[in-house]
């Protein structure tokens, strides 16, 4: 580590050393305050005398009269709520295919929390962002009070007969009627649309996928005579190889995905080995930033690297591509426990993947085909078809049930176009989204918080959805829909649900087997000859743990790939953002703003170009704001901002998906630009015909990160290689010394030279580890701690002033060996090693912040916690000032309650966004500060619970949000003084009474540190180091 | 009358009075062991009574049985006065048998359909209220209950005299520091006298000596005019030295308002509004003796105490005063299902953060120690102040309750090693901000 010579800088202004960057770049502040008086900008002493005298008239004037305040108890109080208690209710999170099982947080009626469920043996207690954020979605003000006809509402009665009357005048014409949607999870439902199509039999059901997996569907088709995705276990891979999955961050299962490929990440004394990640990718995606080796790819490229990953396993070496051959080696040695995996969606290279996987042995111990997964179902084909029927006016109906086809799917808009040719055209959804615009009729679905649902996610697991919350609106569930306009106007969808679920459950009593299945979640069943599995999904049933024999035609696949591989010129490869997804959840501003993990830019799209390109074509760069450019493909062609991206594959550019919607609501439209239509088919990338103008236009792009610098202070990352950490547990640890003459040999640690006496901590001392080996930057803390802590949205403007309030940041850094000369930076910066590291307040216990406080606002608690009293804090934000980690938020506005934020922060401007706010943590008001409060009203529960049973707390019962959020489970809190705790236990903690100023606590764990150890402040928080599975640190000046 | 005699007297008048204080002590002691002695006498005689049968005596039961008695019984029946129900004393000899008691109570409709005359003339007599069935509770239950019952019967004759014995007691323990405060009074009252005697000898003294010194011829026409120097009061008026103390003063006390004022900003206490119905806690909580929990549901398990929903009214109020005009809103509440707006008497800004779980459960604080006499009031108002100020001093005097809750037995054992007091909240970090502001 001493001889590295290796910096990280935030942004490419950094590194570059503009001086107008470096100029800015220790200031904590922009420059400009948001409020100007007078012409010169300052207040004199008049003005203070004025605003005083006005003031305590203000005062006195309102202390007149105090307000009368209510209190409004139930009429009839229900028996399990309890105003001030939380309920907890098992539910599933289902948007499209993506799943995920959860526990829904209310209080008084309310969800205002979304939690992982553990039980759960596939989501294992995850969470991603759009998970969390979906309880905001609830609570969004542009959801349909009702239903609507032409945009008119209506009462369900008059949409009821009139929807059947026009279906039942198409069937009895013989006219086609088309149920669309994009994948369903739930058996039920699809009994339910069965049901339908039995009154109907003109009907079809057609699903379809925004980010379809069509192409992995059809090629284990023709490998395993099976149309499903199969279980993937990464936790019991060796050696990962992914062809531009992003599965730690949007493909399949990403919760489940990180939860297993965490595990493989994990060193501690009795594991000192990880699995090596290789990615050969054309974006700089979540995954590829986690990977150990990364290998720029062009989308056009792909199908060759995986042909040439075949043929080296075969023994036939000689490829061109970086990396193939060692991943080739490192696979063969690693045998059945290794794992290949393409993102691709194009049968052929799906089919070549397979057999590589097959050479391996990974079926029966890194995949499982006997336990499918449904997550994607969706057929391109079938939805192509249906879209040709539309425009040949072949189909009279169309329902379309909770999608979004003319926003989402490359030929929206030919459907936007010919929709208007159907005798009826149904939307269910919660809002008049693209599609619902152009139907006669919306017939608004619950939210799933107010559902009752079953889900299958994989073959044997099913999962069940409860309803949280009584409808907010006049909604209906599609299934009673369906069935009413099917004729049984008294369905009941719950009733429907539990008579299937009857018999079907295990123990002889059927209402305790179904509490108990709603109580837990989820249910594993099995044997796939269940009642209420999925009837209508083709898979052949394969005994379990058995695999079929793999049947692919290799040679045809390699030769259709050899055709197909032609690219020219720049290549787009189209990318889903972890937070936005494919842009359903587009007007929820918690995932706006929450900052891509890569790019940590917010509210946009962009053009994601390497910097030889911007060299090339003459962009410009300075703090985010660069020029704008019009991408043409065929006759199509949209503008949009430049953003440099280091790792970015040369010849290729990158543009996220999800942005641009139109009718989604006042938070997302005109965000971004909508990429859907630039796309062919179903690939995720356009290869050729592809043309890019700059702009001489600059636009700036709101992005959380290139302020707050740390100007190359090695002690912030540490990190070392597998093998240095295997010879050396504290490999790349950097340990700060300072000279004094009391010690022996001359020099002590910084933390041991202090001013003050320390802290006794006699009944708690609560703290952070964080394990940067395991953490992958997915954002899932990030999301789980705006929610729990009532955390303001403030908008793009805002962003850009570097005013954004978010209590914890993921800071990601890039690396590149340290040139001395500009001509090299280039190379430098083309692929560079990525680093996730999250900051919140780091609790010192010598806190620069509360000593500088003139209020003292700030304080230390016996907890070791670093408290902030709002109501006493008078803003004159010295604490931000002297924080060195930079994790201090100032109120710069009232963001609640006011009107310039109506459209921004939805969650504290209307009466029903309000909802979702944590009744426990106060939200703040304008110019006071606020930070990380390590979850004090979760601590102060836990604890009071535990001495309302006249006990101590257990580990694990109290836990900070973004802790339990972590799919990877790198954020761990708890109690340093527990010896029971999995912190005391990691942290390898010791206790040291010998000096007086040492009262915290003694580390012993060889990777543990504190992020700026050198300037003696004893942070609560500790970071393990990062450790890469490479061969030798600086790589890329060898490659 | 010589200045002698004058200090003479003095000092004898002195002594005189610190006789006399020390003899009232002496006097208040012997009253105080006297009232003990008597006090003691009546519990012999309640605890001496044994009973028979199956009921239950020991202190376990007796213990179980007022806690079931006061949770669920409370509500509708007394011990020694008809509520909604009849009056308990005795019932064990009254009714059939222990078991027809049980049976009574685990399903009071029942028995009356099994027509037993008995419970037929009970039913009929109380106007046919039906009695909320406790099938729950086992026949132990019901005989601790039943154990609880006969002893707050037997002990009823017994308490007034114990209770007036007591209140002899405490009258004299409270006594005692009446005293003191009287005996401090009589010191003050006393130095007062004695600083006001030796003014007056002072005065005396230079009158005598100005006296003397004008008989005197030898004295110059300059300490003539120092002897003979009168004060006027325009001069003080007008001296700048008064003038400042005046404006001192003033300012001073002007200050002293104006902060008092602002410091009351906002302080409710004493605030009684109206609410929409007259509900009286005097008599539900005063003179019915309801248990506070049976209609503050929250208040040992959540942060809320709760204001209880109309359906915890119509447990009673279903039979009782039907006709009642105040009672006849809460039907209406319910019919129209329009909740009850009651005003807030208690007001926390929301920047506090309270919870009534943690001082009632965990705390064993009354309610009344913030909620004033709560039983007295027929119009709730708020008794405390209520503010940080009003908090933290409770929180640095009050004693954690730690008995018997593990929570504390670590933080117990290092605070003894400390100090010999008592663990105050204070001790734990019960002044920290984040204990009520996050």
């Amino acid at each position: 580590m001493k001889d590295n010579k290796k910096t990280y800088w935030k942004g490419l202004e950094q590194l570059s050393n503009d001086p107008a960057f470096v100029k800015n770049a220790d200031r904590e502040f922009p420059e400009y305050l948001p409020i100007s008086n007078g012409e010169d900008g300052r207040s004199n002493r008049r003005d203070f005398l004025k605003m005083m005298g006005f003031g305590v008239a203000a005062v006195s004037l309102a202390a007149c009269e105090a307000p009368v305040r209510k209190a409004i108890p139930y009429v009839n109080k229900p028996v399990d709520v309890d105003p001030g208690i939380p309920n907890y209710y098992a539910s599933t999170y289902m948007q499209g295919g993506d799943y995920c099982s959860i526990v829904v947080k209310t209080r008084e009626g309310r969800p205002i929390k979304i939690e992982g469920n553990k039980l759960s043996p596939i989501s294992q207690g995850g969470v991603m962002p759009q998970v969390e954020a979906s309880v905001l979605s609830l609570y969004d003000n542009e959801r349909l009070r009702g239903p609507v006809k032409g945009g008119e509402s209506v009462a369900w009665e008059t949409l009821d007969s009139e929807v059947t009357q026009k279906l039942n005048s198409v069937a009895s014409q013989g006219g086609q009627i088309r149920i669309v949607s994009n994948t369903v999870l739930s058996p039920s439902t699809k009994e339910v649309i069965n049901q339908f199509g039995a009154k109907f039999p003109t009907s079809r059901h057609v699903m379809y996928d925004p980010t379809s997996a069509d192409g992995m569907l059809q090629a284990n088709q023709e490998s395993f005579g099976t149309r499903a995705i199969p279980s993937y276990d990464f936790s019991k891979a060796d050696v990962i190889v992914s062809f531009g999955a992003d599965f730690l961050g949007t493909w399949l299962s990403p919760v489940e995905f990180t939860k297993q490929y965490s595990k493989t990440r994990k060193l501690n004394d009795g594991k000192k080995d990880m699995s090596r990640h290789y990615q050969f990718e054309s974006n700089l995606s979540l995954t590829g930033a986690n990977a150990d080796y990364r290998t720029m790819i062009r989308p056009s490229e792909e199908a060759a690297a995986v042909q040439a990953l075949h043929d080296e396993l075969r023994g036939q070496g000689g490829s061109q591509f970086e990396n193939i051959a060692k991943a080739a080696q490192d696979l063969r040695d690693a045998g059945r426990n290794a794992l290949v995996v393409s993102g691709s969606n194009d049968p052929a290279v799906q089919t070549v993947v397979n057999a590589i996987n097959n050479q391996l042995g990974a079926y029966g111990t890194t995949i499982d085909m006997s336990v499918p997964m449904m997550i994607r179902q969706g057929s391109d084909s079938a939805m192509n078809q249906f879209i040709d029927d539309v425009k040949a006016k072949r189909v009279q109906a169309v329902i379309f049930y909770n999608c979004n086809p003319v926003y989402n799917h490359p030929r929206g808009t030919e459907l936007a176009e010919a929709l208007g040719g159907a005798a009826l055209t149904v939307s269910t959804s919660d809002r008049t989204d693209e599609t619902a615009a152009l139907c006669q009729y919306t017939a608004p679905d619950h939210h799933f918080l107010e559902s009752w649902n079953d889900a299958e996610p994989k073959r044997g697991h099913f999962s069940f959805t409860q309803p949280a919350i009584t409808p907010v609106f006049k909604t209906r569930q599609v299934q009673e829909s369906l069935m009413v306009w099917a004729g049984q106007a008294d369905f009941s969808y719950f009733d429907f649900l539990q008579s299937r679920w009857r018999g079907n459950l295990p123990g002889g009593n059927f209402q305790m087997a179904w509490d108990q299945a709603l109580m837990d979640g989820v249910i594993s069943v099995s044997g796939s000859a269940t009642a209420p599995a999925d009837s209508t999904a083709t898979a052949a049933a394969i005994p379990a743990g058995g695999q079929p024999a793999f049947s692919g035609n290799v040679s045809a696949a390699m030769s259709a790939l050899n055709r197909s591989t032609a690219g020219e010129g720049i290549e787009i490869a189209f990318y889903e953002k972890v937070a936005i997804g494919d842009g359903s959840q587009a007007n929820n501003p918690w995932l706006q703003e929450t900052p891509d993990p890569v790019t940590k830019s917010t509210w946009d799209n962009y053009l994601c170009v390497s910097q030889a390109w911007a060299t090339e074509n003459g962009v410009e760069a300075f703090e985010g704001k660069c020029n704008k450019a019009v991408v043409t493909v065929g006759d199509k062609s949209v503008t949009l901002p430049i953003l440099i991206q280091p790792g970015q594959a040369p010849g290729t550019v990158g543009i996220a998906v999800g942005y641009g919607r139109t009718s989604a609501g006042k938070v997302a439209n005109g965000v971004g630009v909508n990429v859907y239509p630039l796309m062919q088919g179903g690939a995720m990338a356009v290869t050729s015909g592809v043309s890019i103008e700059v702009l001489p236009e600059k636009y700036q792009i709101a992005q959380t990160q290139t302020h707050q610098t740390y100007m190359g202070r090695e002690t912030v990352i540490q990190e070392a290689t597998l093998a240095a950490y295997q010879e050396n547990p504290s490999a790349g640890r950097y340990n700060p010394h300072t000279a004094t003459w009391k010690s022996e040999d001359g020099e002590v640690s910084p933390g041991a030279l202090s001013l003050w006496k320390g802290h006794n901590y006699n009944n708690h001392h609560w703290g952070l580890v964080i394990d940067m080996n395991s953490c992958t930057g997915c954002s899932a803390c990030h999301v789980a701690c705006q929610a729990e802590n009532n955390i303001p949205v403030v908008g793009r403007d805002e962003v850009i002033m570097r005013r954004d309030m978010h209590w914890m940041r993921i800071d990601r850094y890039y690396s590149s060996d340290a040139v001395e000369d500009y001509t090299a930076m280039e190379v430098a910066a083309a692929n560079p090693e990525v680093t996730f590291q999250p900051m919140m307040c780091q609790h010192c216990n010598n806190a620069p912040c509360e000593t500088v406080c003139p209020v003292a606002a700030t304080t230390h608690s016996t907890e070791g916690i670093n408290q902030m009293t709002y109501n006493r804090c008078i803003g004159t934000r010295y604490c931000a000032n002297n924080c060195p980690y930079k994790v201090r938020r100032f109120n710069w506005f009232k963001y609640h309650d006011n009107g310039q934020f109506e459209d921004i922060n939805t969650s504290m401007n209307n009466v029903l966004g309000k909802m979702v706010l944590n009744p426990d943590v106060t939200v703040r008001s304008r110019g006071v500060m606020e930070k990380c409060s390590l979850c004090i009203q979760r601590i102060q529960y836990g604890k009071l619970e535990a001495k309302k049973e006249g006990r101590r707390p257990k580990d694990g019962e109290i836990d900070t949000a973004c802790a339990s959020a972590c799919p990877s489970d790198a954020i761990v809190f708890g109690d340093m003084n527990d010896p029971e705790s999995r912190i005391y236990k990691m942290l390898k903690i010791r206790d040291t009474e010998e000096a007086d100023y040492i009262t915290e606590k003694e580390i012993l764990e060889p990777r543990a540190y504190h992020v700026l150890e050198e300037i003696g402040v004893k942070p609560n928080v500790s970071y393990l180091t990062k450790i890469r599975n490479k061969e030798e640190m600086s790589e890329q000046t060898d490659a | 009358m010589t200045p002698k005699k004058q200090l003479t007297r003095v000092s004898f008048f002195f002594l005189l009075l610190a006789a006399f204080s020390f003899s009232q002590i002496s006097y208040a002691q012997t009253e105080s062991a006297e009232a003990d002695t008597t006090a003691s006498a009546p519990e012999e005689t309640a605890s001496a009574s044994a009973s028979d049968g199956e009921i239950p005596t020991g202190d376990a039961n007796i213990g179980a049985g007022e806690e079931l008695f006061k949770g669920n019984c409370a509500a509708c029946h007394k011990i020694d006065q008809k509520l909604v129900g009849p009056a308990l004393a005795g019932v064990q000899d009254r009714a059939p048998s222990i078991d027809w008691i049980v049976s009574f109570v685990q399903n009071s409709q029942k028995v009356i359909a099994t027509g037993d005359e008995y419970a037929v003339n009970l039913y009929n007599e109380y106007n046919q209220t039906q009695m909320t069935a406790f099938p729950q509770f086992t026949r132990d239950d019901v005989l601790n209950i039943l154990g609880y019952i006969k002893q707050q019967a037997e002990a009823a004759p017994a308490e007034t005299a114990a209770v007036a014995g007591a209140e002899g007691a405490d009258g004299a323990v409270a006594s005692e520091p009446a005293i003191s405060s009287a005996y401090l009074n009589a010191i003050m009252i006393g130095l007062i006298i004695v600083l006001a005697l030796i003014l007056v000898v002072l005065i005396l003294i230079t009158t005598v000596l100005r006296r003397y010194l004008l008989q005197k011829e030898t004295v110059g026409d300059e300490d003539r005019e120092i002897i003979e120097q009168s004060v006027s009061l325009s001069k003080v008026f007008k001296s700048p030295t008064f003038i400042f103390l005046a404006t001192f003063i003033f300012a001073a006390v002007a200050f002293k308002v104006v902060i008092n004022e602002l410091f009351a900003v906002g302080v409710q206490i004493d605030y009684t509004p109206t609410q929409p119905i007259a509900f009286s806690h005097k008599l539900h909580a005063g003179q019915y003796e309801i248990d506070c929990q049976y209609c503050h549901t929250g208040v040992r398990k959540s942060k809320n105490a709760n204001i209880p929903s109309p359906n915890i009214c119509m447990n009673c109020h279903s039979a009782i005063l039907t006709e009642s005009a105040e009672i006849q809103k809460i039907y209406a509440a319910v019919e129209q299902n329009r909740p009850i707006e009651w005003v807030r008497v208690h007001n926390l800004p929301d920047l506090a953060y309270f919870n009534h779980s943690q001082h009632v459960n965990v705390g064993n604080i009354e309610c009344q120690t913030c909620h004033g006499e709560i039983q007295e009031m027929e119009v709730v108002g708020q008794a405390k102040l209520l503010t940080m100020g009003w908090c933290i001093d409770c929180h640095r005097n009050t004693d954690v309750n730690t008995k018997g809750n593990e929570y504390y037995d670590k933080l117990v054992e290092l605070h003894s090693e400390v100090s010999e007091d008592g663990m105050k909240v204070e001790d734990i970090g019960g002044l920290e901000c984040s204990k009520c502001h996050y």
